[in-house]
């Protein structure tokens, strides 16, 4: 009773809580590194240094006036948000966070579950993410949102495809779908898969960018291009939702990376004795670390990197990224086979 | 208890659903989706027999009858939208004259 | 322990089959084409439930990766392309018979059912004729078999598929 039911919800609990607080503090973050860049300061006044700026940002959202347009398909305006925040938030039932642990002696995993086809539930809860922005642009009854969801849909599931192959390859060398085993599968092999798999783990950082309509590939979202994208015709805690949905799928997508590609809570050379000092550092800083390092590098792309048209976009996930995607599968299987 | 014959009454009611869908509605776009509860009646059929006969061709032969569905939708879809572009209707009793 | 195991296991199918057979109704009945579409959504992923209930793993994601996050994803692009003035259905074919073809449905339906019933009192089925896989995870099974016994019916379907890819371009491009 303990086992099944009270500790997952206890998991669940501090999980969701703890995405959902990151989520805000990435905006912050976000904001503070962009203008740290750009030689200038962020938000400095709400709190010490602009800390307190997103509970700032989340009380105003909560109080702006809730418009729905007059033509719009109510149901299905109110659902798009949901349907693009859900999956991003359950994903994170099988992402590990640590190998088993002793709390106040109990044996406790440090993630929520692990099912045997971990990553293609992670896939498969990505695919259903699209709907969110379909269905927004489409009940908003109005022109720029349609246009620019049915280009921001059409980049996921082209960047879907990349992702996915990469994942192949990734399976292909751990041989096993579930997180954990995968994980496991890196401490087996002394290395990360970043190293044997440097190409799978390129494709997936790019893929990732595109995933998420990050720069530079947020031309479905940029203010400037079609007058703020799918959400143009939302406001209050609907857009709330959006923007959450959308830093939650960065950390998703980091995570997920960290996982796959980077040992996910592992040290580093998790074989090598002569480093055991390290094991002073928990398993799962280790791993919040890694996932900080990728959040660090969409915020520094953003940054930096100018916005890809439409069209570049669409030739470089269908004319680059694909083809090298299945190269890369079919070159670990020949080497697979080999070894 | 819940054995196959449960699951094959579900298959049923779901197929029957479907092949009432093909029948009764003009939409050509729901009449494609009805097809696809059809398929997914079958699958479920496959399935629960798999599981009851412990042996995995029922799941593999759902796998080929998912894929079969995509390819079927894809080029289906593909005939609406060319039907869609000359006539400018996806009303079945409206496509049934091949003069005009 | 096992009773609360199978009646656990009846709540959750009657549970979900209720929702498969309420969202299929709602599908073939719903005016609106886009609510067609996601009552399809639900009744999908509905179904996915129902595969992981019965021990199908990979087939329950599979289901959800192609069929609900891919085909219906595909149906959703074509009726926000085909978007028209004037609802399909407008005004009704004086020929046709709908209330006809419900009743008729029902009628097999119960057909259907007592057949099924019937024949479940009749002999076991005999024990198959299991291929000799080791005992594995349900991946694993059907991979094996994939590429084992049935490697030409699984180039046949990628053949397939890539015969419905080129006829899909093919059929939309405005000029060959």
């Amino acid at each position: 009773m303990l086992d099944t039911l009270v500790i997952p919800l206890v998991k669940i609990l501090i999980v969701l809580n703890a995405v959902l607080v990151a989520v805000t503090y990435m905006v912050l973050l976000e904001r503070k590194v962009i203008a740290w860049v750009q030689v200038r300061l962020g938000p400095m006044r709400v709190g010490p240094y602009g800390a307190l700026q997103p509970i700032a940002d989340a009380v105003k959202l909560l109080l702006k006036e809730d418009i729905t347009p007059t033509r719009a398909d109510k149901y299905v305006f109110t659902a798009a948000p949901i349907i693009a925040l859900v999956p991003a938030l359950i994903v994170f039932a099988v992402i590990p966070f640590g190998p088993e642990v002793e709390i106040f002696g109990h044996k406790v995993t440090l993630y929520i579950t692990d099912i045997n086809v971990g990553l293609l539930y992670i896939v498969s809860v990505a695919s259903i993410g699209v709907y969110g922005l379909i269905l927004a642009g489409w009940a908003s009854n109005s022109k720029y949102p349609l246009l620019a969801s049915l280009r921001a849909s059409a980049q996921l599931i082209s960047y879907e495809v990349a992702v996915t192959m990469t994942l192949v390859s990734v399976i292909v060398t751990a041989g096993s779908l579930s997180m954990v085993q995968i994980v496991e599968a890196q401490r087996s092999a002394g290395v990360w898969f970043g190293f044997i798999q440097p190409v799978a783990f390129l494709i997936f950082f790019i893929g990732g960018l595109a995933e998420t309509n990050r720069a530079p590939f947020d031309l479905p979202e940029a203010e400037q291009e079609l007058t703020g994208g799918f959400h143009t015709e939302y406001s209050g805690m609907r857009f709330a939702l959006f923007f959450l949905a959308e830093y939650a799928n960065m950390i998703v997508v980091s995570s997920v990376a960290t996982t796959l590609f980077l040992g996910g809570w592992l040290r580093p050379f998790p074989n090598v004795a002569m480093l055991a000092f390290l094991d002073v550092i928990p398993s799962w800083i280790w791993f919040f670390m890694k996932t900080f390092v990728f959040l660090y590098i969409f915020l520094w792309v953003r940054a930096t990197l100018p916005r890809y048209r439409y069209d570049q976009l669409m030739a470089l996930g269908w004319k680059v990224l694909i083809p090298l995607a299945i190269a890369n599968v079919v070159v670990t299987g020949i080497v697979k086979v080999l070894l | 208890m819940i054995t196959p014959t449960h699951y094959m009454l579900l298959s049923a009611a779901l197929f029957l659903i479907g092949v009432t869908g093909v029948l009764v509605r003009r939409n050509l776009i729901v009449i494609f989706m009805s097809i696809e509860l059809i398929l997914n009646a079958v699958n479920i059929n496959l399935v629960a027999y798999s599981q009851q006969l412990q042996n995995a061709i029922g799941q593999v032969f759902a796998v080929f009858v998912i894929a079969v569905a995509a390819a079927e939708a894809a080029v289906g879809l593909g005939i609406i939208l060319a039907f869609y572009r000359n006539k400018e209707t996806i009303n079945i009793d409206e496509m049934n004259t091949m003069r005009w | 322990m096992a009773d609360g195991l199978n009646m656990g296991e009846a709540i959750a199918f009657y549970v979900l089959a209720a929702f498969i057979l309420g969202f299929a109704v709602l599908v073939v009945t719903a005016r609106n084409t886009v609510h067609c579409v996601l009552f399809l959504v639900a009744n999908f992923l509905f179904v996915a439930a129902l595969y992981v209930l019965l021990g199908a793993q990979f087939l329950a994601v599979i289901q959800v990766l192609v069929y609900a996050g891919g085909i219906v994803v595909l149906y959703l692009f074509v009726v926000m392309l085909v978007n028209l003035k004037r609802p399909p259905e407008a005004h009704k074919d004086p020929r046709r018979r709908s209330g006809l073809g419900f009743a008729l449905a029902a009628i097999v339906l119960v057909q259907v059912g007592a057949i099924a019933v019937w024949g479940a009192r009749g002999a076991r089925p005999p024990a198959s004729a299991a291929p000799a896989v080791p005992a594995l995870g349900n991946t694993e099974q059907i991979g094996w078999l994939l590429y084992t016994d049935y490697l030409i019916p699984f180039e046949v379907a990628s053949i397939l598929l890539l015969v419905a890819m080129i006829g899909a371009i093919v059929l939309t491009k405005k000029e060959i």
